[in-house]
C-alpha cells in the first residue's frame, strides 16, 4: 500500500518527466549574457572601426565607403554569430552533462527544427538582400526572422522566449522604418536583450 | 495511514510505467532509446515495461528502419490517455483529501 508522501512524489515525478521530455531547458543564462556581449562588442566595432551606421534602405553605388566595409562588416558579424553559437553549444552541453541528460535528444531535434527553418529562410533572404544591394535592410531582417525563430521555439522551451521573440520581431520592423535606429535597434535586440534576458534566467531558473 | 485506492489503476503502481505514461502524454511518439534516457533504465526493464503496457492497450508501437537498423516508437494510446487522465485526477483527489 502507498502512502501519501508516494503519491505527492509521483505527481512530481509525472511533471518532471513530462517537462524533461517536451522542453529543452538546457540552454543557460549564462549564453545569453554572453552572446549579448558579443553582439554589443560586434555593433561597438562596426560602428566605432568601420564607422558603420546604414541609414538608407538603398545604397547608393559609390556614395560612400560603404562597399569596402561591407566585406569586414559581414566577417564580423560571422565571427560574432560562430563565437554566441558556440558559447551556447559549450554551456548547454555543460549543463544537460550536471543534469545527467544527454543534449542530443529529442527535444532539442525538435527545438533545432523549429528555429531551423526562420533562420534559414531569413538568412537567405539577407544574402539576396545583400546581393541586391539592400544593405539597410540586413538589421531588420534579422531581427524579425530571430524574432520569429524564438516564437516558433519558445513551445519547447522556456515560455519567456516567446517575449523575447516578440520583442525582436519589433524592433525589426521599427528598425526597418525609422532606419536611423538601425544599429541601435540591432544593438538592443541582440546585444541588451539577450544580456537581460540571460540574467533573468540565471536567477529565475539556476539558482 | 490507509487510502482509499479504488480509482488508481494497477499498472500505474510502478513508477516507470508511470514515467513512460507521462513522457508519452505530452509527446507525440518516443523511440526506445529516448525513453530510455529520459527514465535511466536498462533495455530489458525498459522493455518489460512496455511489454505490460502494450498489454493493458495503454500504449501501442510502430517500428521501422533506420539506416538498416529497428527503430521501435512508441505513442499512447486513446485508452491510454483517458486511464491516464483519470489516474492523475484520483491522484489529485487522494491528495486533496490528506490535506484537509
Amino acid at each position: 500500500m502507498k502512502e501519501e508522501q508516494d503519491y505527492i512524489r509521483d505527481l512530481a515525478e509525472i511533471r518532471s518527466m513530462m517537462e524533461r521530455s517536451s522542453k529543452f531547458l538546457s540552454l543557460s543564462g549564462w549564453a545569453g549574457i554572453l552572446a549579448g556581449i558579443y553582439a554589443l562588442a560586434g555593433a561597438l566595432i562596426s560602428y566605432r572601426l568601420f564607422n558603420f551606421n546604414p541609414g538608407e534602405a538603398v545604397e547608393e553605388a559609390g556614395a560612400d565607403n560603404s562597399a569596402a566595409i561591407l566585406p569586414k562588416i559581414i566577417g564580423l558579424a560571422v565571427i560574432v554569430l560562430a563565437m554566441a553559437i558556440g558559447t551556447a553549444i559549450i554551456l548547454s552541453y555543460k549543463n544537460a552533462e550536471k543534469r545527467g541528460e544527454k543534449i542530443w535528444n529529442s527535444t532539442t531535434r525538435r527545438l533545432l527544427n523549429n528555429m531551423g527553418l526562420p533562420l534559414v529562410a531569413g538568412g537567405i533572404l539577407i544574402l539576396i538582400a545583400l546581393a541586391k544591394g539592400f544593405t539597410g535592410l540586413i538589421a531588420p531582417l534579422s531581427l524579425i526572422f530571430y524574432g520569429l525563430a524564438l516564437c516558433n521555439a519558445s513551445i519547447f522551451t522556456y515560455k519567456e522566449v516567446k517575449i523575447l521573440g516578440l520583442i525582436e520581431i519589433m524592433l525589426g520592423l521599427i528598425s526597418a522604418y525609422f532606419t536611423g535606429f538601425q544599429l541601435i535597434c540591432w544593438a538592443f535586440g541582440f546585444g541588451v536583450l539577450h544580456i537581460i534576458y540571460g540574467i533573468y534566467i540565471h536567477y529565475r531558473y539556476e539558482k | 495511514m490507509k487510502i482509499a485506492i479504488n480509482g488508481l489503476h494497477k499498472a500505474f503502481e510502478s513508477r516507470i510505467r508511470l514515467g513512460i505514461m507521462s513522457a508519452l502524454a505530452v509527446n507525440d511518439m518516443l523511440d526506445f532509446n529516448s525513453l530510455k534516457e529520459y527514465l535511466d533504465v536498462t533495455d530489458g526493464n525498459l522493455a518489460s515495461h512496455l511489454k505490460a503496457l502494450e498489454k493493458e492497450n495503454f500504449i501501442g508501437n510502430k517500428k521501422a528502419f533506420i539506416e538498416r537498423k529497428p527503430n521501435t516508437k512508441y505513442f499512447m494510446t486513446k485508452q491510454g490517455k483517458k486511464a491516464f487522465d483519470n489516474h492523475l485526477k484520483e491522484l489529485e483527489k487522494i491528495i486533496k483529501k490528506v490535506g484537509k
